[in-house]
């Protein structure tokens, strides 16, 4: 394999690729389809890629862009159209072929593995060799100029399970690099960064660009897009939707892009009642320390939002208030009792209900069925539960109360709920919430990977809750839910608050100013 | 999927309709009329009612454990020391019996008594060590059960220095090992009565419905307010209890206590619950299949001795099945995925 030798090759191609004005585009899709059994996931799509810009990639979750991605990177063909790589029709068969086209993808699934080192993760399947035998010593030291070309201050010798999660980004990016490198798709790579780690790959960006490289970004953050991004192409259900300049985008322009909806019809109007003290925090310090001195309130009837980047420490509050994150220091009180350190079953008991973002990890049981699942945090209620036996004709009458209630489709309580669409398994998952008498709800980012229409029920249930008096506690990373949802917003930054703003205070330049490191002018 | 034998075209090839039985069911029908059919056609005795009898009657030590393995297995784990349980169970119950046997001969009721609880006390222990290790500690099953295997059949090796204990008293063989009642041997009734005990728990109580749900996703049973180790602890104390029970009755039918009866019973209880539809990977399995497979078992292991194979392939042919069964539950686990869309 001549991957050694590929970082040489890279700088010859720099100049011949970026300055180029009427060559052809790096890649260009032409009316491409891919068809899964019973979906269509994309459909007659056209794209293009100049070398040394950013194109990116938006759309709500199911939109396609994964999908795109993955015919790019070869790990998928398409079921229709063509790819032109360089003006030239390609047939790209595995991820392989894509390498050898000078294309590599960072997918948020690492494809790194963690036992081995740096660098043997670096030249994984491409590993250079001397008479049969591993070239161990060549490949370290083009691994240390890899890492060194990239301003990447990792230990090639040191093992990716030690390493922090940006850390392992680095490695994967390098991986990249490693080959002649033309299209490098990025996939939410900020996700799990922080500020610093973030600002680093931007300017890792800026100087791919400069060597003509041409990059398929993916994002939701609106503020990058402005940030790093040329071009912007709208994908939505499959289809393509518009791709414009960046500078003619805006936040209500691409939502309305994006959903096909306008932000007025998304989020409902709430009407705040604020009353009681429901949940005071006081100086809470988790034992990991992804939280430090936080103090947050919330009242009964209103929402309040919990705002910040990945990483921020902002789930980590709410869990800890749950009982499932340990507590360093600090008070929790909830319905004026002291529940710090309290577990789950007792907040359950209290009233206190936490909806936890990952529903295939932590949310449901996929294997078993909605009804069972519905009911799995309240089978303890005298109305589900004699002293020693189960009331079946009880819990399956409540299951389909609360499933035509929540519009289950379709209608079937025993039907196990890794068949049912994500947007339905949602729906169980709020059912979970509505299976007991609850005075306080956190929701922590209810709305990912569902489609618009369920998106609009879930802020609808969520508003029906808190006019009905409950107190909610709203954690989200999507901007628009916190600004138009919420009475009352706190935001949090590397596991600090930040700052508390009320209503008319809560808007878009105001919280992202404490998204960030306070920018020098 | 209830709906998709109703809607859809009237008239369904042959080939559909199996694969709609294969979803449905599982592989476990399809090799019990193999089985039935192939053994009946080797030997004129095997569908008579004596010996479909005596098949149930050899078969319910396995059904016992099996259904003690599946409550291990529901939570994704499973029970490796089910053999020494049954080996140390049958040591100490046959020891306590005949040493008070001993001391006061014309008391046999309380010497039966005591071996039985002596018996039951010391396989439930094994248990309780697996629950404290598997649920408080968080050492993966496969160690905990596998350590504790060793550690049950050096007790029991040390306890008998690897001879078997004779002479405890002949009524206990005869009431719980040889004893009918209406024609039906005892040992059916205790285990209808355990399967019974198990369906109940299992569907109609908490503890069931949290064993399923910590098999399927111990983070959002946490997260439900379940007391996650409490109930894994419990599942493997009852799977312990089972166990015992079925030490007990194997060691009145044997009439000693030995340290090397169930040797082969983690393999087979294992492949019972496979058979009969139980997910290794936890959340999934009803009683009533894991009862099938391991009359299954039995049935092919009792016509493979109708039909003189060698005992030393019998017990290649056990293998072969679990395997054909684990092979065959992939499948179905793909058949599933594409039918669906």
């Amino acid at each position: 394999m001549g991957s050694v030798t590929g970082a040489d090759r890279n700088k010859g191609g720099a100049g011949s690729g970026g300055g180029a004005e009427g060559a052809p585009p790096l890649l260009r899709l032409e009316g491409v389809s891919k068809h899964f059994p019973g979906v269509v996931a994309l459909d007659k799509v056209d794209f293009d890629l100049k070398a040394g810009e950013v194109h990116v990639l938006f759309g709500e979750n199911g939109a396609g862009k994964s999908t795109l991605i993955s015919l790019v990177a070869g790990a998928h063909r398409p079921s229709a159209g063509t790819i032109h790589v360089r003006g030239r029709p390609a047939q790209i068969g595995s991820v392989h072929e894509a390498r050898a086209l000078g294309i590599s993808a960072v997918f948020q699934e690492f494809s790194l593995v963690p036992q081995l080192t740096v660098e043997q993760n670096l030249f994984l399947g491409a590993e250079a060799l001397s008479g049969g035998f591993l070239a161990k010593r060549r490949m370290h030291e083009s691994a240390v100029e890899i890492l060194n070309r990239l301003g990447f201050p990792l230990d090639p010798e040191r093992r990716v399970t030690y390493l922090s999660r940006a850390q392992q980004q680095m490695v994967e990016i390098a991986k990249a690099f490693r080959s002649d490198l033309s299209v490098l798709i990025l996939d939410e790579p900020t996700a799990s960064l922080t500020e610093r780690e973030t600002e680093r790959l931007f300017a890792l960006i800026v100087q791919a660009k400069r060597q003509g490289v041409g990059i398929i970004y993916i994002t939701h953050r609106i503020n990058e897009i402005k940030r790093i991004g040329d071009r912007i192409t709208v994908l939505r259900d499959g289809r393509f939707v518009a791709t414009l300049e960046v500078a003619q985008a805006n936040e209500t322009r691409l939502v309305e892009l994006m959903t096909g909806r306008v932000i007025t019809q998304i989020f409902p109007k709430v009407d705040y009642r604020p009353g009681a003290v429901a949940l005071e925090v006081k100086d809470l310090t988790t034992a990991s320390r992804t939280v430090r001195s936080v103090s947050i309130a919330v009242r009964a009837g209103e929402i309040v939002g919990l705002a910040g980047l990945v990483g921020s420490g902002k789930s980590e509050v709410a869990r800890a208030c749950f009982g499932i994150e340990r507590i360093a220091a600090g008070r929790i009180t909830f319905d004026g009792r002291d529940v710090t350190g309290k577990s789950p079953g007792q907040l359950l008991e209290r009233g206190f209900f936490y909806v936890p973002p990952d529903r295939r990890e932590e949310g449901l049981v996929m294997m078993r069925g909605a009804r069972e699942n519905m009911f799995l945090a309240a089978l303890g209620q005298p109305a589900l539960s004699g002293p020693l036996f189960l009331k079946r004709a009880g819990e399956r009458a409540r299951a389909l109360e609360l499933a035509k209630q929540l519009n289950l489709q379709p209608l079937n309580v025993e039907r196990s709920v890794d068949h049912f669409s994500g947007g339905n398994q949602q729906k169980v998952l709020l059912a979970k919430a509505l299976s007991r008498e609850v005075k306080m709800f956190v929701f922590d980012e209810p709305t990912v990977g569902v489609d618009v229409g369920t998106r609009v029920a879930i802020y609808e249930f969520i508003r029906d809750l808190c006019q009905a008096g409950a107190a909610i506690l709203l954690i989200s990373s999507d901007l628009p839910e916190i600004l138009h949802l919420t009475n009352r917003a706190y935001i949090m930054y590397r596991g600090e608050l930040r700052a508390e703003l009320a209503g008319a205070e809560i808007t878009e330049d105001r919280v992202l100013s404490h998204f960030f490191e306070r920018e020098a002018a | 999927m209830a709906e998709a034998g109703s809607d859809g075209r009237r008239s369904r090839s042959t080939r559909e309709w199996m694969q709609y039985a294969f979803v449905r069911l599982g592989v476990l029908p399809f090799l019990l009329l193999i089985a039935v059919a192939i053994f009946a056609l080797l030997s004129e005795n095997y569908l008579t009612w004596r010996n479909l009898v005596g098949v149930a009657r050899q078969s319910t030590y396995l059904t016992m454990v099996a259904m003690g393995q599946m409550l291990a297995l529901l939570t994704g784990g499973f029970d490796l020391s089910v053999g020494t349980m049954l080996a140390v169970t049958s040591v100490v119950g046959a020891l306590a019996m005949t040493s008070v046997a001993a001391a006061a001969p014309d008391a046999v009721a309380l010497a039966i008594g005591a071996g039985i609880l002596a018996g039951f006390g010391a396989g439930l222990s094994i248990g309780i060590a697996n629950g404290i290790g598997v649920a408080v500690f968080g050492v993966s099953p496969f160690m905990m059960t596998l350590g504790m295997a060793s550690v049950g059949f050096g007790i029991a090796l040390y306890l008998t220095g690897g001879v078997p204990v004779y002479g405890m008293p002949a009524e206990f063989g005869e009431t719980f090992g040889f004893g009918s009642w209406f024609a039906i041997p005892v040992p059916i009734y205790v285990t209808i009565a355990l399967m019974a005990i198990l369906y109940v728990l299992l569907n109609w109580t908490r503890t069931g419905r949290y064993l399923y749900a910590i098999g399927g996703n111990i983070k959002a049973s946490a997260l439900s307010g379940i007391n996650t180790r409490f109930n894994l602890f419990m599942a493997y104390v009852l799977c312990a209890a089972l166990t015992a029970i079925a030490g007990i009755m194997l060691t009145a039918r044997l009439e000693t206590g030995e340290a090397n009866i169930g040797a082969s019973m983690p393999l087979e209880s294992i492949a019972a619950c496979v058979i009969g539809g139980v997910s290794l990977r936890g959340g999934t399995g009803r009683v009533g299949n894991v009862v099938l497979g391991a009359i299954f078992i039995g049935l092919v292991q009792n016509g493979m001795n109708l039909a003189r194979i060698e005992s030393y392939l019998q017990i290649v042919v056990i293998g072969v099945l679990l395997i054909v069964a684990v092979v065959a539950d992939q499948l179905r686990q793909r058949l599933i995925a594409t039918l669906r869309d």
